[in-house]
């Protein structure tokens, strides 16, 4: 790699930096573009997209939606899903093999196979397809990376700070919610936030066993045929930019951290 | 994270007690049953409605049966487009690798002396996560398309000729898949790379390496875990994609992959038997196929 040249793998990674973010600026331009019906040609610059997002009522609508099953989703996935993981890291039982295959294999699994498998499924049981049916739907392919998410970080924790509490009297609730759990949770937020980015950007599963509800995704997807009005782009752009501030935040608040860490050892 | 899902870079970190519990019981039970209730079952459901048959009464209703015929149709029918998928997959894995894996040099360890930087350009590499997958590569479609920038600037150098076009080609197909998987396969790498011991490379220098000969028998043995996943995480949604593949988006009629079959199959003409069939194939191809690669690359503790 160093015989491509120190400046080669610069210019390369720019380069390959600026093709990553082409779509983004394309999607977030075209927001802002003058046009009433289809959004393809530019046809100048106008804010009134931004004010008036909600008017193309549908949009707004299927956002709603994704909004609703993604927070639902998440916090069924990310309950079962620390739950397993603090099973598998701390405890010995049978059948520890086939769990962790079974958690494996959703992962491994295309989404059209898992979401025709679930249509299957509500089809042959008679369950109307709508919200509930794609919550359910999200649930399954979130759960197993909540697991990996969060099984990573029990794996991480040092018993030793928990033997402490039990030392010092503490019931195993209070050892679990003083000590563990706080202990966890950055782990668990981050398998949370990934478990609603995958729910709210899903479209394959969904596809399958949504019935007639519109999540944003789907709802992209059948305007797609005539054209994207310039709200979805206004609403796509809107979620990208609080998404980026969010992670921003993060990263330069841990760096500060490591800083003042640094400066007081 | 979740990225390190088909490595066993956690492996390391193995837990110091482990006992015997009814707790571990209560806390399995719940997930367990979900897995089972929402993933086993219906793959079972899948594996009846594959052998199901038409009912010879009502039209457009299908009733159990053994009739494994049914795989052999759609084998024969759109092996086509199955053989299609494996190709434009491998081909848009391997895109990927050759953008991703110097990328991911590049964040993890050209990058290595300013940290701050390295954060910022990790969030650059997840970036696309955050805008809708189907409005990104509406974006390609446009960017492409006759009217678009792309195509006029190959058709005045007379690349393009007249009447012809980048979308609904195997060009543009590819390419929207591997645009969309790369931060699959770069984040994986990334991993493996950003705990790469700088001072193993100073030693292959030390030892007369030349750049070449250090980073292959050290820099990428090192990394082979990343590479591995990041294949599987690109393989394997290329692979059963039918978003960049379908007409609306970047492909055409002679493009279909085998998930526009299946969707086709299962939502629109509704003929169940023969998507659940073409969904099980699907599935044993890959099964077989992560099979094979975690036995050679000798990782078998997958999670």
């Amino acid at each position: 790699m160093r015989g491509f040249g120190k400046y080669g793998i610069w210019a390369y990674s720019i380069m390959a930096f600026v093709f990553l973010l082409i779509p983004i600026a394309y999607t977030v331009a075209f927001s802002f573009n003058d046009s009433r019906r289809t959004n393809i040609i530019w046809k100048g610059f106008t804010f009134d997209n931004w004010f008036t997002v909600c008017e193309a009522q549908t949009v707004c609508q299927a956002f709603g939606n994704s909004i609703v099953i993604g927070v639902v989703a998440t916090v069924l996935a990310t309950t079962l899903g620390t739950m397993i993981a603090l099973a598998l890291v701390r405890y010995r039982f049978k059948f520890r093999n086939a769990t962790t295959l079974l958690i494996f294999l959703p992962m491994a699994t295309p989404e059209v196979v898992l979401g025709a498998g679930l249509a299957a499924q509500f089809l042959q049981a008679g369950v109307p397809k709508g919200l509930v049916t794609i919550i359910l739907a999200h649930t399954l392919f979130c759960l197993s990376f909540v697991v990996v998410t969060v099984r990573s970080r029990v794996a991480s924790l040092d018993p030793a700070l928990e033997e402490a509490g039990r030392d010092l009297y503490g019931s195993p609730g209070q050892v679990f919610w003083r000590i563990t759990f706080p202990m966890l949770l950055p782990g668990i937020v981050a398998a949370a936030l990934l478990s609603f980015a995958l729910s709210f950007d899903d479209f394959i599963i969904t596809n399958f066993n949504r019935g007639a509800d519109v999540t944003f995704p789907s709802y992209v997807y059948t305007a797609a045929a005539r054209g994207i009005p310039a709200e979805a782009n206004v609403i796509a752009s809107a979620v990208f930019f609080i998404a980026i501030a969010l992670v921003l935040i993060a990263q330069l608040t841990a760096a500060a951290r490591r800083r003042q860490l640094a400066k007081a050892g | 994270m979740a990225f390190t899902a088909f490595s066993n870079s956690t492996a390391a970190a193995e837990p110091v007690v482990r006992r015997k519990s009814p707790i571990a019981l209560f806390l399995l039970l719940p997930g367990i049953f979900y897995l089972i209730l929402f993933f086993v079952t219906p793959l079972i459901s899948l594996v009846i409605t594959s052998l199901q048959t038409p009912d010879p009464l009502i039209f457009g209703q299908f009733v159990n049966a053994f009739n494994w015929q049914n795989y052999v149709t759609v084998i024969e029918t759109y092996g086509e487009q199955a053989a299609r998928s494996a190709g434009f997959a491998a081909l848009a894995t391997l895109c990927a690798l050759l953008i991703g894996f110097p990328l991911a040099y590049f964040i993890g360890i050209t990058l290595r002396p300013y940290p701050l930087v390295q954060s910022l350009a990790l969030v650059l590499v997840i970036a696309p996560f955050f805008i809708s997958f189907l409005l990104r590569t509406l974006a390609w479609k446009q960017i492409f398309s006759t009217e678009g920038p792309v195509s006029g600037i190959l058709s005045s150098i007379g690349a393009l000729g007249p009447g012809e076009a980048l979308t609904g080609t195997t060009f543009s197909v590819v390419f929207g898949l591997t645009y969309n998987f790369i931060p699959f396969m770069t984040l994986p790498i990334y991993a493996t790379l950003v705990s790469l011991d700088l001072r193993l490379l100073e030693a292959g220098n030390d030892l007369y390496g030349s750049p070449a000969t250090t980073f292959r028998t050290v820099t990428l043995p090192l990394s082979a875990a990343g590479v591995m996943s990041g294949t599987l995480l690109t393989f394997i949604p290329a692979a059963g994609d039918y978003i960049n593949a379908s007409r609306e988006f970047l492909g055409s009629a002679d493009t279909t992959m085998i998930g526009n079959v299946i969707e086709t199959n299962f939502l629109v003409l509704q003929n169940f038997p023969a998507a659940a069939a073409l969904s099980l194939v699907l599935m044993a191809f890959i099964l077989v196929l992560v099979a094979f690669y975690v036995k050679r690359s000798g990782t078998e503790d997958l999670l």
